[in-house]
């Protein structure tokens, strides 16, 4: 209860400046009305119709709430207005590309530790391209998988959010695969290990808390690339495409749902790859 | 056929040299670890220039480096204008503004633990979120220029920085801040002569994140309206146009700002934190 405490009180904070912020920032809209009704709206009427406009300057959380409850419980999952649906198609581009980067950064690690002129060559470029604003190239790949014959339009966005989440895992495997001392790789050489041994019996293992930090990273960062991915495609589907779609027709709530809706998901991520950790933890012995 | 043949060759030749380069003392010294991610990265663009032409890729899928750099040479002003607009007035500013914001924030709610507690778990948690969609809502609130992108990048880079800055705070050893006390140290003489300075690692840490963070910000927020200048603008209408040698003008251009954005950044890092381990040679 001790750490509850103090993230609950700022969470509290939060939502009263929160409230405070849309009152004052939708009151210019009420004033207006009333102004062209010829009426005159005291402080106990002003507050009230700031709270649900259906167009808010800024949505006060509990019309957010509202929103993301009818797009997730309003309507059938398989509904065009479904926030599920929505948020799962999002999540299949984002686990593709997580998967992609997974194998893709622990390839690039194991071949960068074993090999020095990997290491020379390479690394430089991994870092150089994490420099590259990649929402840059997001079109770029989408129109080159279109013109290759590749409809589908998990392509794309798969592909994006590998390039965001392969680095974490990349750099997090080459710290835990180089992390064994020289007292336990003597210890392991007076053993007769191979070089494949040493491998898979000291390295490997070694690597693994690191893995699993760098993956709480690159979840997160591969929703944000499939995000990113739904955007240049005029995207019909997808959590991004909800953004785009509340943007372009004025409709602010449907925004707010879709950015609250991927948030969640984003915790939900984090949470899930917590879980995989501990569990593997377990298999491996490690005491809690 | 011969185009392709012939840089296969040269691939083969390039990874040669530089395993021999790599082996040999030259890899110790600053020019050879210079010298091989280069021919590397020379390797790549031959790759690609000779492929294109070998296999006849039509520009339209992928156009050889020299005529993305023909378009680079021949769009000068262009680029320069949606250069300004997006890096100058869009991401710098808000990079500023943010980074600034959360330094400050990160001071202020360092005097209370209960905060700190807090507002860490949280701040941990919004930077891990997708924040760029908060974008479509800044382009509505700060409308087309580039205000709105500056709104961006500000709410993206804040918390980056503020974790990082607060992690920092926390740095310098009980026993040194008891040292401080007993010398009589004050508050702010504490926090100028020996937090801030150890909270200097953490700081260009979050600094570094937040260059990325911020080029993306702002090249994002121009699909979601801008005015008819500017890099995300530019390269979401000429793919409409299908003309690719213009948008990889543009990447070309975002991957050098990107680049020399953070390279500046670590600079100033190498020079402000050189007592650092991390940064002896």
């Amino acid at each position: 209860m001790t750490r509850a405490l103090p993230v609950l009180s700022v969470l509290g904070i939060l939502f009263v400046i929160w409230y405070a912020a849309a009152v004052w920032l939708n009151a210019p809209w009420v004033y207006d009305q009333a102004e062209r009704a010829g009426t005159r709206v005291t402080l106990a009427e002003l507050i009230p119709q700031t709270m649900a406009q259906d167009r808010p300057v800024l949505a006060a959380p509990h019309q957010i709430v509202a929103e993301l409850w009818k797009g997730v419980a309003g309507q059938a999952i398989t509904s065009k207005r479904s926030l599920v649906y929505h948020g799962f198609v999002t999540l299949q581009a984002t686990m593709y590309g997580f998967v992609l980067g997974i194998v893709l950064g622990a390839a690039l690690a194991i071949a960068i530790v074993q090999s020095r002129v990997m290491d020379m060559s390479v690394m430089p470029w991994a870092i150089i391209s994490q420099t590259i604003p990649i929402v840059a190239l997001a079109p770029m790949i989408v129109v080159l998988t279109s013109q290759l014959g590749i409809q589908d339009r998990m392509v794309p966005k798969a592909i994006i959010s590998a390039y965001l989440s392969f680095f974490p895992v990349l750099v997090g495997m080459i710290k835990g695969l180089r992390s064994p001392d020289q007292m336990q790789l003597d210890q392991i050489a007076t053993w007769n290990a191979s070089g494949a041994q040493v491998f898979v019996k000291l390295r490997l293992p070694a690597s693994m808390p690191y893995f699993f930090a760098s993956l709480k990273i690159a979840v997160a960062a591969s929703l944000v690339g499939a995000i990113v991915g739904e955007l240049p495609t005029g995207a019909v589907e997808g959590l991004g495409a909800r953004m785009l779609i509340g943007s372009q027709f004025g409709q602010p709530l449907i925004t707010w749902a879709a950015l609250f809706a991927a948030a969640i998901l984003a915790g939900l991520l984090i949470l899930a790859v917590g879980q995989v950790e501990r569990a593997a933890r377990r298999r491996m012995g490690v005491q809690e | 056929m011969s185009w392709v043949l012939g840089v296969l060759v040269f691939w083969a030749m390039a990874w040669t040299l530089n395993v021999r380069l790599a082996g040999s003392a030259l890899s110790r010294v600053r020019a050879g670890r210079i010298a091989v991610p280069a021919l590397f990265g020379i390797t790549l663009l031959v790759l690609w220039e000779g492929l294109v032409r070998g296999l006849g890729v039509s520009p339209v899928i992928l156009p050889a480096p020299t005529m993305i750099g023909v378009k680079i040479a021949g769009s000068l002003p262009i680029l320069w204008a949606d250069f300004v607009q997006t890096v100058f007035k869009g991401a710098l500013t808000g990079y500023v503004m943010g980074c600034g914001a959360g330094f400050l924030v990160s001071i202020l709610i360092d005097r209370s633990p209960f905060l700190t507690r807090g507002l860490l778990p949280i701040g941990n948690f919004v930077a891990a979120l997708p924040i760029i969609g908060i974008a479509p809502i800044m382009v509505m609130w700060f409308g087309f220029d580039w205000q709105s992108k500056a709104a961006v990048v500000v709410i993206m880079v804040f918390f980056p920085v503020l974790v990082n800055m607060v992690a920092g705070l926390q740095a310098s050893e009980r026993m040194q801040r008891d040292l401080m006390a007993t010398w009589g140290a004050s508050y702010w003489q504490t926090l100028f002569q020996l937090r801030l300075p150890a909270a200097m690692p953490f700081l260009f840490n979050g600094l570094k994140i937040a260059t990325t963070l911020a080029l993306i910000g702002a090249i994002v927020a121009e699909f979601f309206g801008s005015p008819i200048v500017g890099m995300g603008f530019r390269i979401s209408t000429e793919v409409g146009r299908m003309s690719m040698d213009m948008v990889w003008a543009q990447i070309a251009v975002a991957a050098l700002a990107g680049s020399a954005f953070y390279g500046g950044v670590a600079l100033i890092e190498r020079r402000v934190t050189f007592w650092h381990p991390s940064q002896r040679v």
